[in-house]
């Protein structure tokens, strides 16, 4: 399986998925894990797990990112926020023990060949609201931080509604402008 | 499967937030899931949550052990070939499919209970940190009136209903509170069918459904 990929570093993850998907790509998928893999580890430790079981649910996360390479839409999803979904359903099934139903899948698959503009567009846009993140108070930070590693029940969330978006407000709606067009 | 008419009420922030975040009680999610197989809209911007979950995930890292690149790699090439599925086009249908999955099939497979007045409801199998439940409202006739203790969230999946403060349609979500106390009607037009969770008993105005409570699970 020899690697089309240059040895330099890049971080252009779409194109390592699409790698996975057309190739079955080894050293593509190497390089999402070195970066993905120990993150999503430490979103399992920050969401309880400890370290043996965080590394085993998310070496498993990591195998499921192969399996599903072919369901990845990059004009709706940056590869972090696919490998989050991946990551929270396993969280569920692995701590909580519970079930998440899922809504029902688009009737139509992502597109064999996705259009480009679209598919930068919206991975730089999940790239500014990363950054704008970073520029956030603490306490508002602090806060979804705790919600989306489940430390904050759904009525504790719905009380802080508005209220920790604060400045990134702006940057969710631009990201949301991005995917209600790549549902049309 | 985008319904017909235009939907007008739709999840809290909150409440999509959460379903993304994950901590939701089965039965909420269960709901918003349905609703969002119903609305592009909240389709969308479930995906901005989503899209705030990855940002975060970027922000930390923990090593992985030596050897885990290769054992993840073994643990694929044990899964032996990868087979390519797709989600299954779905039949058209009333009910969304992931109702259908907790009905085991369309309309025509819920055992509905009757519970008085016309009114029949279907508790479905869920964790018991909430309950979810089908209700069917014949046309015209009235839920009696209840306050609420925790949240409950009411989705419409065929008719409508109407209470004090608005009209529901098909796909659209009321979101009552402790600050909430309704009765609300079926549409006049078509018998009704809603999708109800609550994380707490209603609390029921008049002494003859209260003393059912316990019989109902409501």
């Amino acid at each position: 399986m020899a690697s089309t990929i240059e040895t330099a570093e890049s971080e252009d993850w779409v194109a390592c998925m699409a790698l996975i998907r057309d190739a079955a790509d080894e050293a593509a998928f190497a390089r999402l894990f070195g970066h993905f893999a120990p993150r999503v580890k430490a979103f399992l430790m920050r969401s309880g797990a400890d370290a043996a079981l965080a590394e085993e649910v998310a070496q498993d996360v990591m195998a499921t990112l192969w399996r599903k390479a072919h369901l990845f839409d990059p004009t709706r999803a940056s590869v972090a926020t696919w490998i989050f979904t991946i990551a929270r359903n396993r969280r569920i099934d692995a701590l909580r023990r519970a079930r998440r139903p899922e809504p029902e899948d688009l009737p139509w698959g992502p597109e064999p060949e996705p259009d480009q503009t679209e598919a930068l567009a919206l991975q730089q846009e999940s790239a500014a609201l990363g950054r704008a993140l970073a520029t956030l108070p603490d306490k508002q930070r602090v806060l979804i931080e705790k919600a989306y590693f489940g430390d904050l029940s759904h009525s504790e969330i719905a009380e802080q509604t508005g209220l920790p978006l604060g400045t990134i407000k702006s940057r969710i709606r631009l990201a949301l402008d991005r995917l209600r067009h790549a549902m049309k | 499967m985008t319904a017909m008419t235009t939907i007008a009420h739709h999840p809290t922030d909150g409440l999509l937030m959460a379903y993304s975040a994950g901590s939701l009680p089965e039965a909420f999610s269960l709901t918003v899931a349905t609703h969002v197989s119903m609305c592009d809209e909240c389709r969308a911007r479930l995906g901005a949550f989503d899209t705030l979950g990855g940002a975060l995930l970027e922000k930390e890292a923990a090593p992985m052990a030596g050897d885990s690149l290769a054992a993840t790699v073994a643990r694929i090439r044990a899964g032996g070939e990868r087979v390519r599925e797709w989600p299954l086009p779905r039949k058209a249908g009333v009910l969304p499919a992931p109702l259908c999955d907790y009905v085991g099939g369309d309309l025509e497979a819920v055992r509905w209970r009757p519970i008085g007045m016309g009114l029949k409801q279907a508790i479905l199998p869920t964790a018991r940190d909430a309950t979810a439940r089908l209700l069917f409202i014949p046309a015209g006739a009235a839920v009696p009136g209840h306050g609420h203790r925790g949240t409950e969230l009411t989705l419409v999946l065929q008719g409508a209903f109407l209470d004090a403060t608005a009209r529901f349609g098909p796909g659209d979500i009321e979101v009552s509170n402790e600050d909430v106390t309704h009765t609300p009607v079926a549409d006049i037009g078509a018998d009704c069918i809603c999708l109800a969770a609550t994380d707490a008993p209603l609390r029921f105005r008049t002494l003859l459904p209260r003393l059912a409570q316990p019989f109902l699970r409501i």
